[in-house]
């Protein structure tokens, strides 16, 4: 993405983003609450729109609306903060969904592939309920497990865990070290600094809109560049 | 009650006039209410502008209105329907406004992510429609459609005043072939509207029990 603005209304919530993010690298997006990495995160398939700037999947710039819109989307995986499961399908409804309306795959074929990212992701045995009757974190390695149905090119996270018990953290922070670990290429905005420091190749920091530092996450760690970065570890790593 | 018996006849067709208006025009106001709707939460202007028109037109003409012009301004214009399907069409469309703001309000309580979630795996704005915002949005609106229908077949009497042998006809009807029998047709009329609206009301109910889902 090249010089990405947005605003909303009089709120300049993108300031000139240029970020490049290459095949098979984790990049995690660090930042105190509105410091536009959430938006940053959706407008990479749009669910944002932006009003400057160019962002561009696989070399293909990313349509206005329609149905190659809707086909670019097909490649990029997201994970909601809320979940978001479809409430009024099953788990693996959830999952064949796409495969089925989107990829055209048969239904038995799609269920076979759901199964599998349900064992995955460690599921397999909440398959025929409905979302409200599994945990939190449950649901969450579900929206993973229906991401990855997609075979996307690229995952996004936004907040990931942010929505769940500690405990449930974790395990869904296992399923996503071990994507990041088979090379998918992942875009992760997070509060979870031991994620950040396990799995990402590169650490952006956003405050106000911008990105303040780009960095290797041991750098990023020890040694901030930027003074901004500096106090906002020295407040969340007091505790 | 034998004045009743006595006419069992008329009473039986003009419940089945009742029941098959009230059905088509029903079945005619949720496809088209639906319809409606979709295109009110459509990301196309022209379309979201031409069914708010519609709904806006028909939510505020009375409904006698509506059959006054179905059955006697379109022949005018040399487009003549029979009473019946000219009822039908009244009814039917005039319901279509007021199911399709019920199921748009269905849809806007279907929360957010969950058209955002659809797009996001790659379902167009129909096909997220279809899948996945719609068949929640009608789980909440089945308690105000069955409002809607219920009002919707006892409207139809107003076919009686544009030539349709329904029920509501049978008043004045019966009453003028025998003044002392009154309160035997009304109620006779009464209970068969009940016919059609209790078991109405009692599916509405049962289907609402039945689909009731979690979130």
């Amino acid at each position: 993405m090249s010089g990405v603005n947005k605003w909303f209304g009089e709120l300049h919530v993108l300031q000139d983003i240029d970020l490049e993010i290459a095949r098979g690298e984790v990049v995690v997006v660090i930042g105190p609450s509105g410091s536009g990495k959430s938006t940053l995160c959706r407008t990479i398939n749009r669910l944002e729109s932006i009003e400057k700037g160019e962002i561009a999947i696989d070399g293909e710039l990313l349509p206005a609306e329609g149905k190659q819109l809707a086909r670019l989307r097909s490649d990029v995986g997201m994970v909601f903060q809320s979940f978001n499961l479809f409430a009024h399908k099953t788990i693996l409804q959830n999952v064949t969904l796409g495969p089925i309306k989107v990829r055209g795959k048969s239904k038995a074929e799609a269920e076979k592939q759901a199964r599998t990212l349900l064992d995955r992701v460690g599921v397999i045995a909440q398959s025929d309920k409905y979302p409200a009757q599994l945990s939190g974190g449950q649901q969450q390695r579900v929206a993973i497990a229906r991401a990855l149905a997609m075979d996307p090119k690229v995952m996004l996270f936004d907040e990931p865990t942010s929505a769940l018990d500690p405990e449930m953290i974790s395990e869904v922070l296992d399923v996503m070290v071990g994507l990041a670990r088979d090379g998918m290429t992942m875009i992760v905005v997070t509060h979870e600094m031991g994620f950040a420091r396990k799995a990402a190749n590169r650490v952006v920091f956003m405050d106000g809109g911008r990105i303040v530092e780009t960095t290797e996450p041991e750098t990023f760690f020890n040694n901030p560049q930027s003074d901004r970065a500096q106090n906002f570890l020295s407040k969340i790593l007091n505790h | 009650m034998q004045f009743l018996a006595d006419n069992f006849g008329l009473l039986w067709d003009a419940f089945l006039t009742t029941l098959s208006l009230s059905l088509l025009a029903g079945l005619l106001a949720l496809v088209l209410g639906t319809l409606l709707a979709a295109a009110r939460v459509s990301p196309i202007p022209p379309l979201r502008g031409l069914a708010t028109f519609y709904v806006e037109v028909f939510r505020n003409t009375p409904l006698t209105v509506v059959f006054f012009f179905m059955i006697f301004g379109l022949p005018q214009i040399d487009f003549i329907l029979g009473f019946f399907t000219g009822a039908v069409l009244s009814l039917g469309l005039y319901t279509a406004a007021f199911v399709g703001e019920a199921i748009r309000s269905g849809i806007n309580a279907v929360s957010a992510g969950q058209a955002e979630a659809s797009r996001a795996i790659g379902l167009t704005f129909g096909q997220s429609l279809r899948e996945v915002v719609l068949p929640q949005a009608f789980r909440t609106v089945i308690p105000p459609l069955g409002n809607v229908f219920i009002a919707m077949v006892k409207n139809s009497s107003i076919a009686a005043g544009f030539a349709t042998s329904e029920l509501s006809s049978l008043l004045p009807r019966l009453v003028n072939a025998d003044a002392g029998q009154l309160t035997a047709v009304l109620l006779g009329v009464v209970i068969a509207y009940m016919l059609i609206t209790l078991p109405l009301a009692f599916g509405v109910h049962r289907l609402e029990r039945r689909v009731a889902i979690l979130r």
